[in-house]
């Protein structure tokens, strides 16, 4: 090939005197296959789903913040914010010759922890917080003097917790006898608020950016264009879409949850099946906003400022990582119209109320309205070139 | 040259085509016809409406005004039986870099009702070593060879070319070449466009060469080299005794350079 012979021979390789040698493989005689002899494996649907699929998987960022950031940001979140029991009472007590029985008395209460200072670091301590509150003996034996900020509640509890073991140590006698069961409720930590908000969150994000992401790209490389010009349908193309999010779907859902399971009991009181129908509904509403997002923009810089334009105000808004309660009365009717506010919120009633499905469908219906509306309007928008 | 073949009859057909952006008129009533076998060069400078006539008989665009007829039928009416028979090539179409090659033409495969199978295309267009590759680790080269068998692999009767070769080194150009020319061998019909009038030299029964949306020269390469007086070229192309085609295209569409 590289030593080229002259240029009339090799023009006259190519000349159509030499066609009918090799006509046996016209296009009418090549030996095809039908759509039958390809199987199901070959057909286009299951193609385009796979072919999703492979571009997902191979894209390792696309695989990080969508199964491995949404779990460190819940076991970063949930650790920093985990409770701890009641903090321990940093008291101090003023060094002087009656301060030995009474800082004795105070040690047997496990909930205090006792100091004794000189006159003037004692003062030093309240002051900066070191101390919530202060002893200070008196040269009489039967009387003690407590300085402490009244409105700081934990001094006030301070003054209840010495004060009694202080009344115990002078020999008090209770005449009712206590004792004390404790529970700990899964449910009301902040963890258990914030495991449904991530998986809101999450549900929102990678329908949004799988779409929008996904079909600006082939837009702006063309490929959109070139596969307009085969006879693959069209409609098949956005629904393999949905069909490989709900592939990916199940294993968000499993991961998430099941580390919130594992790592915090985060409890999940409701049904599955209504937990897996409100997650399916999020996840085809929202590919109705990323579908809209995708459907006009040309360059994949133009979709990511959409995209983040329409996610950012219900990353704040509707109560992912605190509660949307937080914000005034007047703005909670549009708050409550946000698809995220309405899935986040059927979440923490399935997972964290055990609602019936009944409960939810106010919720649901929110979301199945945006999914209709977004669809319809992308479809009428886009632009397949 | 012959330009009639076993199967005559036309592939293309195309009457008073028209196309306006907001900016330029790209097609200026363009009459073109393709007979059924032959391979068909569309030459032209940047700008000068190639692309976008083809895109037009693609159905990718529709045309202002004017008709375009496709193996006897049209985008109006028979748009997806079309797309069954053509087989495209586009200028600059980044096929997705994660797939492999056997991937993404399983892919395109799958688009038609009738298909090849897939490792006789991977075959003609000399891929089989790359079978698994990654479309991203492939060559300049290679990506295009890719191109054209995704076109291939619908078993189609029209197949378009839009600059097959441009940017590739010439070891490439004369494979793609080699494979230009056994389609047409099979009695596939070519359209195709190029900026290298040695290509069109090669490979083209017949050639047009347009102008800002206008045909300004039609015939066989030889017809359009001996339409032109060497002796009336400017330096230093007097030296030769018969024009080239590369002549023919400067004579004809001017010096000056047509920036996109």
């Amino acid at each position: 090939m590289n030593d080229s012979p002259p240029e009339v021979s090799e023009r006259s390789e190519y000349s159509p005197v030499l066609r009918p040698a090799v006509a046996g493989r016209s296009p009418d005689t090549t030996k095809t296959l039908s759509r039958r002899d390809r199987g199901f494996k070959r057909s286009s649907m299951v193609q385009l789903t796979l072919v999703r699929f492979r571009e997902f998987i191979r894209e390792p960022e696309a695989v990080f913040w969508t199964f491995i950031f949404p779990i460190l940001l819940a076991a970063g979140l949930g650790i920093a914010f985990r409770q701890r029991g009641p903090d321990k009472l940093q008291v101090g007590v003023v060094a002087n010759q009656n301060s030995a029985p009474l800082i004795q008395s105070l040690r047997k209460d496990s909930t205090l922890v006792v100091q004794s200072f000189d006159d003037s670091a004692a003062a030093k301590a309240l002051r900066t917080g070191r101390i919530t509150l202060l002893v200070r003996p008196t040269p009489q034996r039967d009387s003690v003097l407590y300085v402490y900020d009244r409105q700081r509640s934990e001094a006030n509890n301070a003054r209840v917790m010495v004060d009694r073991a202080v009344q115990v140590g002078a020999g008090r006698v209770d005449r009712v006898h206590s004792t004390d069961t404790f529970v700990t409720e899964p449910g009301s930590r902040y963890i258990d608020f914030l495991i449904p908000g991530l998986l809101g969150m999450n549900l929102m994000g990678s329908s949004i950016w799988g779409l929008g992401f996904t079909i600006v790209t082939a837009r702006s490389k063309k490929l959109l264009k070139r596969l307009m010009a085969t006879p693959m349908s069209r409609s098949q193309y956005l629904a393999s879409f949905l069909a490989s999010r709900l592939i990916f779907l199940i294993l968000e859902i499993v991961t998430l949850l099941g580390f919130g399971h594992w790592a915090f009991g985060v409890p999940l009181r409701g049904s599955l099946a209504t937990l897996l129908l409100i997650c399916l509904l999020a996840a085809l509403s929202f590919g109705g906003l990323g579908l809209l997002s995708a459907s006009r923009a040309r360059t994949t810089e133009a979709v990511s400022g959409i995209m983040n334009f329409i996610m950012l105000p219900m990353w704040i808004f509707s109560g992912v990582f605190f509660s949307s309660a937080n914000f005034p009365h007047a703005v909670q009717p549009f708050i409550k119209l946000l698809p995220l506010t309405a899935v986040n919120d059927a979440l923490r009633l399935n997972m964290l109320e055990g609602s019936s499905l009944a409960a939810v469908t106010p919720q649901l219906g929110v979301i199945i309205v945006w999914g209709i509306l977004t669809f319809f309007a992308a479809l009428k928008l886009f632009r397949w070139r | 040259m012959a330009t009639t073949l076993e199967s005559s009859g036309s592939a293309l057909r195309v009457t008073g085509l028209r196309k306006a952006y907001a900016d330029v008129i790209a097609v200026d009533g363009l009459d073109l016809n393709v007979e059924a076998g032959e391979c068909f060069g569309l030459l032209g400078p940047n700008g000068a409406g190639k692309t976008t006539t083809i895109e037009i008989c693609e159905g990718l665009l529709p045309a202002d005004s004017g008709s375009v007829e496709v193996l006897g039928k049209r985008w109006e009416t028979d748009a997806d039986q079309l797309r069954e028979l053509l087989g495209i090539q586009l200028q600059d179409t980044q096929l997705s870099e994660k797939l492999t090659v056997d991937e993404t033409l399983t892919l395109f495969q799958s688009f038609y009702r009738n298909a090849r199978d897939i490792g006789e295309v991977i075959d003609e267009v000399e891929l089989g070593e790359k079978r698994s590759s990654r479309v991203g680790t492939l060559s300049g080269g290679q990506k295009q060879r890719l191109a054209v068998a995704c076109a291939l692999v619908g078993n189609p009767k029209l197949i378009f070319l839009d600059e097959p070769t441009t940017g590739l080194d010439p070891q490439s150009r004369r494979q793609l070449w080699d494979l230009i020319a056994r389609f047409q061998s099979e009695g596939r019909t070519i359209v195709l466009t190029t900026h290298y009038m040695e290509e069109a030299e090669r490979l083209c029964d017949r050639v047009a060469i347009v102008d800002h949306g206008h045909m300004i020269a039609l015939g066989t390469p030889r017809e359009l080299q001996e339409s032109i007086d060497v002796s009336n070229l400017p330096p230093p192309e007097p030296r030769k005794t018969t024009a080239t085609l590369e002549d023919v295209f400067v004579a004809l569409t001017g010096r000056h350079l047509r920036d996109e």
